[in-house]
């Protein structure tokens, strides 16, 4: 009521008069769809401190209020609400309101804020489960759709598997697939709807599409003819949304709230059809600066009311929602969407990128209270502005809210409009997308090397035609040779799985509004990924420098065994070990490369697990590092828990050895520190944090998640979390409400090391 | 060093040879050995027996594990181009470095051909022992002043005070005066008497080069260590610090004009 009168009405006379362009300068940007353009000419870097901040407005906070109050019901029945009627399209739903008269950028997935859509496309399936996971009906109309007339891409997927990766991810050597949810990891590049209007994406789209015309029919043409179709009509349907909430967004955003709002009508659209694992947001908050800086100039806006529009912006970003199933949940724990924000870095010309909406972004974690989502992610360099560094690192104590990348490596790599898709994974916005891939068992697949391709669980036979090793005592070369082998055979099943999801995703679950928000020639890359490297790293260290003893069934399979002696560990800095971590990396990506990959995408890898590494642990047996069965791998590029012996630097410097160039899709380290492990008074606190950031980038380390808190505050959490309902930590690439991870998986997180003072 | 990116470091000690020296252990801390991340090496035995330590361990010089100065530099080498992006340098703490000086020096040495930053954290009551030598290699003490009260302080640590003061002044009236920080363990009952307090904030307000007072909390965190040892844990019943306990000493060293945390 207060607020909205001070702001100016989107649509109103006083605003179309205006040129949309008007006071920007640059010309490529004009002439052709391109974004980067329009930031570097006409973005203000941000030197200062954080200080000229402004705190939320009564508005704000009563609005967030309102969806607060609605959490703690849907966290008990696991969803607040769902939509059983209506298969989840851009123009699917009505539209919806948190508080109408109050919400300054408007629009919901669905027709209420917190209802969860049916997303059938995927695979019907997980949408009956999802929905008997939470005791609720399936409309018998939707499934006979879904299951007589519509082929979903989870059908497609199991047709065209063999029986040997199905033997695999039953074993779980290959795991957490995206055969059964929306693969993610395509981050639309929503800033062009703000910037050109929807009619000037469309003709651009057109122009794509004429060319494809003159080109000779083969498959990879027509494809590509019926993908630009597709998007075409996307582009329409989102302009039909607008449309329906009252906005006309066929043309540029005059203002800066038109362009949160047109921006965000881009990713809502994206989704509202779409419910990938990850529904990263892109690089935004500079983009957005340029039209906050020209309505604060302008005198339209003041700091109070630029904070608003963010606050309101990521408020909508925070109640994403997804119907998934308990074995999504599993994996992927506490709801995430990884709407991750990339902030701040640094230009190929040398300026930072950072302005005061990097600063406003971050401010929303006072201004609303801590949240995983969006995902805020830094990108880190020892050349950012003091005040940036500073301020990053103190809202890093006060709420453990954000992770950091390294701004050489992704502007080295993927230039300087690189976005992070889901936790570690860089792209070039709109002109790049990734084949999610999550992850190979290489614990499990050391053991296979033992047994000669035998699951040390089942017994059964996974990969064919292997020798076990018959020996006693195990030798570190012969291993060796045969840890090739089994790996060779998993690289391969692993990227014929890979293309096989990806064939059946385009064909039967098209990225359709996604991909419109790109140029049509865009580089994809083949997302592959391993886990449990510190527990294979440690165990080829045990078998080469200590002796280690294989205890074996009736039927000579190795199920445990007998480790004497010292051996270097993963994670304290130590060549002996590290070296090892180092070459399964670089081996196992030189193996991927070699299978081809669907629609020629080049092949990268990461080290990550998300909250996997519980799972994969449960499914694997003893390990000659002296780890027992069942237990949790440690996440991501993670030593060991408890294994890091010197500290957090020496764990990070172990990391910070495993090489990007082999692990393109991201390589992730979690780092818990207790506040006092940072110095004694806050202001010490805050520039030793900055300092280990810029010791970490400096040495070559890619990602880090940071923590600041004392394990007591996570016990205290476990058994009391109607007190910590905002508490959030970073696991292994993202953040989360800690109250709404598993009592296993908090279990896991409380096991990890906390980095304190010796 | 394979695989690191960023400035790499050679070891390189032109004129300084290895001393073999006993060490409890090494580590990397944050912001609690001297400021920034450092590279600190625990020496092993220590000529106090304060009341309150926290590291019993460290007392017995046998106990410790034999290495080579040129060792230790080496591993620190690892560190260096992390400590030298992130701010911070590497400490020789221990146990008392001073029972060790050659040692010690060397270290220094050492570490400052690395381009680090050098701390001595010493109770100072070996403060003779230290050759110019070495205080010309050391960028920093960190000093404890355990009281100000004679018979307290020997009463506390078995030891004489006198040392301690004198090597202070002696950092405060070198030509280029030492830095020091000076930290204070408060005690409940014990070290916390407003006189006792004053007399060591009047000292150090003396000296001109005390850029900085740690007043610490008496904690018990040690005291399953002393069980391991099997001695006796002298102060086993005495409480920790009320926060107002901490900032009345605080504020006697605050009205000296100290800056003080």
């Amino acid at each position: 009521m207060t607020a909205i009168s001070t702001q100016e009405q989107p649509g109103t006379a006083e605003a179309s008069e205006r040129d949309p362009w008007e006071g920007f300068t640059g010309t490529k940007w004009r002439k052709a769809i391109d974004v980067r353009d329009f930031i570097q000419a006409n973005y203000t870097p941000y030197t200062g401190d954080g200080s000229f901040l402004a705190g939320p407005t009564a508005r704000t906070t009563a609005l967030w209020a309102r969806l607060t109050a609605m959490f703690p019901v849907e966290r008990k029945l696991g969803i607040y609400d769902v939509d059983v009627h209506t298969p989840a399209a851009i123009t699917a739903h009505a539209p919806g309101y948190i508080d109408r008269d109050n919400e300054l950028i408007v629009g919901l997935q669905t027709d209420a804020p917190l209802k969860r859509a049916i997303m059938p496309n995927g695979g019907w399936r997980m949408v009956a489960s999802g929905l008997a996971a939470y005791g609720i009906d399936a409309d018998p109309r939707i499934a006979e759709i879904y299951t007589k007339y519509r082929k979903t891409h989870n059908d497609g997927v199991f047709d065209a598997y063999t029986p040997q990766i199905l033997a695999a991810r039953r074993a779980g050597v290959i795991t957490g697939l995206p055969d059964a949810y929306g693969r993610g990891r395509i981050i639309g590049d929503y800033r062009r709807v703000a910037l050109y209007g929807v009619d000037r994406l469309i003709a651009a789209k057109r122009e794509e599409r004429a060319e494809l015309d003159a080109l000779w029919a083969d498959d990879q043409t027509i494809r590509l003819r019926e993908e630009l179709a597709e998007q075409i009509r996307a582009l329409g349907e989102l302009k039909q949304m607008a449309a329906s909430y009252g906005f006309d967004i066929s043309g540029p955003a005059a203002t800066a709230r038109e362009a949160i709002q047109w921006l965000y009508f881009g990713f809502l659209a994206a989704v509202k059809e779409q419910n990938g694992a990850a529904m990263s947001l892109g690089r935004v908050s500079t983009f957005l600066d340029v039209y906050l800086a020209r309505d604060l100039a302008a005198g339209r806006l003041d700091e109070s009311t630029a904070q608003e529009l963010i606050d309101d912006f990521v408020i909508k970003l925070r109640i994403v929602r997804f119907l998934r199933t308990p074995e999504y949940d599993e994996l992927f724990s506490g709801d995430p969407t990884w709407v991750t924000e990339t902030i701040g870095g640094t230009g190929r010309d040398g300026r930072p990128l950072v302005t005061r909406t990097s600063f406003r972004f971050l401010q929303t974690l006072y201004n609303l209270g801590s949240a995983p989502e969006p995902n805020l992610t830094v990108l880190w360099s020892s050349r950012l502005p003091v005040g940036f560094k500073d301020f990053c690192a103190k809202v890093s104590i006060d709420t453990s809210a954000i992770q950091y990348e390294s701004d050489e490596l992704t502007r080295r790599h993927t230039g300087d409009d690189t976005a992070i898709a889901c936790c570690v994974s860089a792209m070039r916005v709109g002109k790049q997308m990734q084949f999610f891939g999550a992850r190979v068992n290489l614990a499990k697949a050391l053991l296979y090397a033992i047994n000669g391709g035998r699951d040390e669980i089942s017994g059964a036979v996974v990969a064919p035609g292997l020798e076990p090793i018959a020996d006693e005592y195990l030798e570190y070369d012969k291993l060796d040779v045969a840890l090739d082998k089994v790996l060779d055979w998993l690289a391969e099943t692993y990227v014929h799985a890979l293309n096989v999801i990806h064939y059946m995703h385009d064909k039967y679950a098209y990225e359709r509004i996604e991909m419109a928000l790109h140029d049509r020639d865009v580089e994809r890359t083949l997302a592959c990924g391993i886990a449990g490297l510190a527990v294979a790293a440690d165990s080829l260290s045990a078998v080469k420098h200590a002796r280690v003893r294989v205890l074996r069934d009736e039927s000579g399979l190795a199920t445990d065994f007998e480790t004497t002696g010292d051996f270097p560990a993963y994670g304290n800095n130590d060549e002996r070990a590290d070296a090892i971590a180092v070459d399964l990396v670089d081996r196992f990506m030189t193996k991927i490369r070699r299978y081809p990959a669907y629609r020629g995408a080049r092949h990268t890898q990461s080290v990550l697990t998300i909250t996997s590494n519980v799972v994969y642990g449960h499914k694997t047996g003893n390990t000659p590092d002296g780890r027992r069965a069942g237990v949790a791998f440690s996440p991501g590029a993670n030593p060991m828990n408890g294994r890091d012996r010197h500290g957090l630097v020496a764990a990070a410097l172990s990391v910070a050895k495993l090489p990007y160039d082999y692990a393109q899709d991201g390589i992730s380290l979690t780092a818990t520190i207790v506040p006092s492990g940072l110095g004694r008074e806050p202001g010490e606190r805050v520039a030793n944090l900055a300092g280990i950031l810029d010791g970490y980038f400096a040495s070559g380390g890619y990602h880090m998640n940071v923590n600041v808190l004392d394990r007591a505050v996570l016990e205290d959490a476990m058994e009391h979390p109607e007190r910590y309902p905002q508490l959030t930590i970073r696991v292994s690439g993202y953040a989360v409400n800690f109250v709404r991870l598993s009592r296993k998986q908090q279990l896991d997180v409380i096991s990890r090391t906390f980095h304190e003072a010796p | 060093m394979t695989g690191m990116t960023g400035p790499g470091v050679e070891t390189t000690e032109v004129g300084v040879a290895s001393v073999l020296g006993s060490i409890h252990s090494w580590d990397l801390s944050t912001g609690v050995d001297g400021p920034g991340t450092r590279f600190v090496v625990f020496t092993q035995g220590c000529p106090l027996r304060c009341a309150y330590c926290h590291n019993p361990e460290t007392w017995r010089m046998r106990d410790g594990q034999q290495v080579e100065s040129a060792d230790l530099v080496a591993e620190a080498a690892k560190y260096a181009p992390f400590i030298r992006s992130a701010g911070g340098g590497a400490t020789v703490s221990g146990g008392e470095p001073l029972l060790q000086p050659r040692f010690t020096a060397a270290l220094f040495h050492g570490f400052r051909a690395l381009g680090l930053h050098t701390a001595l954290d010493t109770s100072g009551y070996l403060g003779a022992r230290a050759g110019d030598g070495l205080l010309a290699a050391t960028d920093l003490v960190l000093l404890d002043v355990k009281s100000w009260d004679r018979a307290l302080y020997r009463r506390l640590t078995g030891r004489d005070l006198h040392p301690t003061l004198a090597f202070a002044r002696r950092l405060a009236d070198r030509p280029q005066p030492v830095p020091v920080h000076l930290r204070f363990v408060l005690v409940p009952g014990l070290t916390d008497a407003a006189a006792n307090v004053a007399g060591v904030a009047r000292f150090a307000a003396s000296l001109g080069n005390v850029e900085r007072v740690d007043v610490l909390p008496f904690h018990k965190l040690g005291a399953a260590k002393y069980a391991a040892l099997g001695i006796p844990f002298p102060l086993a019943d005495t409480p920790a610090p009320t926060d107002r306990q901490v900032s009345a000493a605080r504020e006697q060293f605050a009205a000296e004009g100290l800056a003080v945390f």
